[in-house]
């Protein structure tokens, strides 16, 4: 945490004038207009914010409730109004990855993460490169080169899956890996926050290290890179979560073949096409979210940044 | 994307860091033109490959008739533009879309906004607050159709025991179409989903007021509470606001997800993408037709994009 704090006081530090939002002394002016007034205004203000957090809280958590009640209950739990089954199925969690379920899970899981991790890393890495090269090396037509990336960012991505999928089926990508995570590798919106990011980022630094003879290479691996982490990791959790969320691509061009589905499309399969057994759905559904759960608890303060900064959720 | 890509230009710093790299004394790097390559070579030749080649090719396919395959067949010129525009479930998708915008904007706008004051003005437990209405923008729609179709809105789900407790009778949420209840699943799935995302939007901005602003007011007499919020708060927010009402429309007119799951092949409430996703790949596979109607779409919502710029003046350079 402090190494991040570190690094973005010195990115701040260094960022000319564009006016970041200060961090450290964010909560400064709240307390103090809440604080200021007293009297019974206030406190019938409070205790309305209150009530009104606390509703909003449980209209939140219901969804998660019935999910994990769902998950470990009976057929006739579901319909229930009971709390939690009286009898928890825990073997609903077997079961999914046993070779009588046709769900196909555990199969479904491992494509999802193959396809989250390549697609967010590798995406990261050649974005992360193109905006270095657009903020920094000063190429003669760098600009006939940005233009036409920032035109394609006018274009919404779900529209193109009809071309994308023409092209695909070109290929003869349909049902593969191949289809599900290139055309994801090239991402023109992270290209673009990763050369605003790098305009921002102090100069100084790079050009010691260019006077002592470091090539663009070595001042971007060694230099940049190294501390970028903060930026990065937000743009890689928005990604990450987005990839294993993504629905409409996969279901375009690996909803026939169940060997490349991924956990998006083997649960809506099976969802839309009315199953009987809806715990064992609902099982695969919590665990399906588990990996995210865990990004989230672990690195939310970057979600949150990303968010924040950029506009983007996956 | 557009309007997502000036946000983040928005704030951009000034011309001066370009303007300075592109100085004739700059050019003279050695080896700047082979370096350059290395680093934005292969994003532009994934982008050429993967997003440019299918724009060219969808575009020439739309002047075809081509059923079941992808190369071109026979030219017919705007022929299937017309049918597109003629056929009257590609209208009524686009009315779909409008109805489903009409509630969610106006409804994730305020509720988003509301939720945002409320975890910025206290100071106990606000991060609790904060994860808990920000923890769904990591569920799927997948799982949060599922948890709406056989959790609340199936025969006896939640949304029927809280009906018939209150006194009503039990619905059938996702098929009634007189009176169209099927919207209340639609709407609220993607408002639970989308909600804290938009709440972690405005709390930025709400954080970027300057303080300042409300001592002065206090010091002329003003009182916290709906004064302040109206004459400082929500004028403060006004590009924030315009960024949360772009972001959400142009992510409303590409609804599939909720749609697909909760409605599956339903011939109604079928936004533009389930209309176009069932033309061009489903059963009928007519892929002209399908990139007529994608460049169909793709215009409508560019338009939409610039004309709500000009309107709210957004993307000027001196925001």
């Amino acid at each position: 945490m402090t190494s991040v704090d570190a690094v973005d006081q010195v990115i701040e530090a260094g960022a000319a004038p564009r006016s970041r939002r200060p961090r450290k002394d964010r909560p400064a002016g709240t307390p103090k207009m809440v604080g200021a007034r007293g009297g019974a205004m206030r406190a019938g203000g409070s205790v309305f914010r209150w009530i009104a957090l606390v509703i909003a809280t449980v209209l939140f958590l219901v969804p998660f409730w019935l999910l994990i009640r769902n998950a470990l209950g009976t057929d006739n739990d579901i319909g229930s109004t009971s709390f939690f089954p009286r009898h928890p199925q825990w073997h609903n969690f077997t079961d999914l990855f046993s070779a009588n379920s046709d769900l196909g899970f555990g199969r479904a899981m491992m494509n999802s993460a193959i396809i989250a991790v390549v697609q967010t890393t590798g995406s990261l890495l050649i974005a992360a490169m193109a905006g270095y090269g657009l903020a920094r090396i000063p190429y003669r037509h760098a600009k006939l080169v940005f233009y036409p990336i920032v035109l394609t960012l006018m274009i919404p991505g779900a529209v193109t899956f009809v071309p994308s999928f023409v092209l695909m089926s070109a290929f003869n990508w349909l049902d593969t890996l191949k289809a599900l995570i290139v055309p994801g590798l090239f991402s023109g919106f992270a290209t673009f926050l990763f050369r605003q990011f790098f305009l921002n980022f102090p100069k100084e630094l790079e050009e010691a290290a260019r006077v002592d003879g470091v090539s663009y290479w070595g001042a971007f691996w060694r230099i940049v890179a190294p501390n970028s982490l903060a930026f990065t990791s937000a743009l890689a959790v928005i990604g990450f979560i987005g990839s294993w969320n993504a629905f409409l691509w996969p279901l375009v061009v690996a909803g026939n073949s169940p060997s490349s589905y991924t956990v998006q499309v083997a649960m809506s399969t099976f969802l839309t096409a009315q199953v009987q057994h809806y715990p064992q759905l609902f099982m695969a559904a919590l665990v399906s979210i588990l990996p995210l759960v865990l990004v989230f608890a672990f690195l939310q303060r970057y979600l949150v940044r990303g968010v924040a900064e950029t506009g983007i959720k996956g | 994307m557009s309007a997502e890509a000036d946000l983040a230009g928005a704030g951009q710093i000034g011309t001066g860091t370009r303007g300075r790299s592109a100085k004739p004394g700059a050019k003279r790097v050695k080896g700047a033109t082979l370096w350059f390559w290395v680093f934005v070579g292969p994003f532009t030749a994934g982008l050429l490959i993967f997003a440019v080649v299918p724009i060219i090719w969808g575009l020439i396919l739309s002047f075809f008739e081509s059923q079941n395959t992808v190369s071109p067949q026979h030219f017919v010129g705007f022929q299937n533009y017309v049918d597109m525009l003629k056929d009257s479930a590609f209208v009524d998708s686009l009315k779909v879309f409008t109805i489903f915008a009409i509630f969610i904007i106006p409804l994730t706008f305020a509720l988003a906004l509301f939720l945002a004051v409320l975890v910025n003005q206290i100071t106990f437990m606000r991060t609790f607050f904060r994860s808990v209405f920000f923890l769904p923008t990591a569920v799927s729609y997948v799982v949060a159709s599922l948890i709406w179709k056989q959790g609340i809105f199936n025969n006896d789900g939640l949304a029927n025991h809280v009906t018939s407790g209150l006194g009503g009778s039990d619905q059938s949420w996702l098929s009634s179409q007189h009176p169209p209840l099927y919207w209340i699943p639609l709407v609220t799935v993607r408002l639970w989903l989308q909600l804290g995302f938009y709440m972690i939007i405005f709390l930025a901005g709400l954080q970027r007021i300057s303080p300042d602003l409300y001592e002065a007011a206090y010091v002329d007499g003003a009182t916290p509470g709906w004064t302040t919020f109206r004459f400082i708060t929500f004028p403060q927010l006004r590009a924030t606001s315009i960024a949360v009402v772009i972001l959400n429309l142009i992510a409303a007119y590409q609804a599939f997800d909720e749609f697909y799951n909760l409605l599956g092949g339903a011939n109604y409430g079928r936004p533009p993408l389930v209309y176009l996703y069932s033309t061009a790949l489903g059963t009928s596979q007519q892929y002209g037709l399908g990139s007529a109607g994608a460049f169909i779409l793709a215009i409508i919502i560019i338009i939409f994009t610039l004309i709500q710029g000009r309107i709210f003046g957004f993307g000027r350079t001196d925001d």
